[in-house]
């Protein structure tokens, strides 16, 4: 975008699919402004009747984890493994965890 | 037409033609954007439209082959029509101009087919009904889609307010032929066009006044499509869609 200033601002997609529960990612658009960029994401993304809703954020506005911060994010979770509900006797009405 | 087909056949089939060509025909001309997009997301949502309009063409020319009774598919009723035999509103084929003037044109006529299967979803005729009550909610994104790039462009900059303007000018007189009179008005084929005219116009006209864009003077000038009569842009433009018909009959693939 820098490199450009004449641009349009990418937009990330996300998607409900008919049967989801969560919004997925599913990629990017350029657009203008929002209404632009909903539009160009639906045309885009759900040409196959892949969604029933459709999110739009500015790239420039998700906060993202720095890729070379993996180790001292992510690395200290690893041998926590008591952190897991496995050591745990649920009880047979507690379903699905 | 053939001899055994009665004259309120024959007007429903003249009915329905009109509205199948005019899908095909525009939506031949949009498929010509097709890898020239401004941008890459606007190139895939024109042709989007180019391509339900099409989807539209071909459950109107399965109903049409009904209608008419001799046989005739789709790819025939679409490829194997000489250029009077075509029923379009002029405006359909007329060149692509730049983005602007397509996105106008576009405008104009699928507001028009907006109040055409909005009013049509009331036929008496199942089949055409249910075309037309699929085909509305295709056509109210596209009107959006329309809408939002006029009102973008016509307010924008000088030079596309100027190119808009340029491109109302151009358009504004092929619009009095979806209203003009015709021969299968007072049959039991449909509602006569004219009926569209005061819902077209209230429909129109804020969107063109908030794209700053004025509205031309009617003139006498009318356009005669619909009775087979076309510009001289139509001849090349049927050269090229149905060439490989034309040379190659009934091939598939």
């Amino acid at each position: 975008m820098s490199s450009n200033r004449r641009d349009w601002p990418l937009w990330e997609v996300f998607i409900r699919s008919r049967n989801g529960l969560d919004h997925k990612h599913c990629g990017s658009v350029h657009a203008a402004d929002p209404s632009m960029a909903l539009k160009n994401a639906r045309d885009v993304f759900t040409r196959r009747m892949e969604g029933v809703s459709v999110w739009v954020v500015r790239a420039d506005d998700i906060v993202a984890s720095d890729p070379d911060a993996k180790p001292e994010m992510f690395d200290p979770a690893e041998d926590k493994i008591y952190r897991h509900p496995t050591f745990y006797t649920l009880p047979d009405e507690v379903n699905h965890m | 037409m053939a001899a055994s087909m009665s004259v309120a056949n024959e007007a429903r089939l003249e009915y329905v033609l009109r509205i199948a060509d005019s899908a095909l025909i525009l939506g031949h001309r949009l498929s010509e954007w097709c890898g020239h997009g401004p941008v890459i997301e606007e190139d895939i949502a024109l042709t989007n439209v180019a391509l339900d309009l099409i989807g539209q063409a071909r459950s109107l020319y399965a109903y049409a082959g009904a209608i008419e009774g001799r046989g005739r598919s789709e790819d025939q009723l679409a490829f194997e029509r000489n250029e009077s035999e075509f029923r379009n509103v002029t405006i359909a084929e007329l060149p692509n101009g730049d983005y602007g003037f397509t996105i106008l044109r576009n405008f104009l006529f699928l507001a028009f087919q907006r109040e055409l299967w909005t009013a049509l979803q009331a036929s008496a005729e199942v089949r055409f009904s249910e075309i037309a009550r699929k085909s509305l909610t295709e056509t109210r994104y596209h009107v959006q889609h329309a809408s939002d790039w006029v009102i973008r462009l016509g307010d924008g900059t000088d030079e596309s307010q100027a190119r808009m303007q340029r491109a109302l000018d151009a358009l504004w007189p092929y619009t009095a032929e979806f209203f003009s009179a015709s021969a299968i008005d007072d049959t039991d084929a449909g509602p006569a066009w004219s009926a569209f005219e005061s819902g077209w116009l209230s429909a129109v006209r804020p969107v063109l006044d908030v794209a700053t864009l004025q509205i031309p003077s009617r003139t006498s000038f009318v356009s005669h499509g619909k009775a087979g009569i076309h510009s001289e842009h139509m001849t090349p433009l049927l050269a090229e869609m149905q060439h490989l018909q034309r040379a190659y009959p009934n091939c598939d693939w």
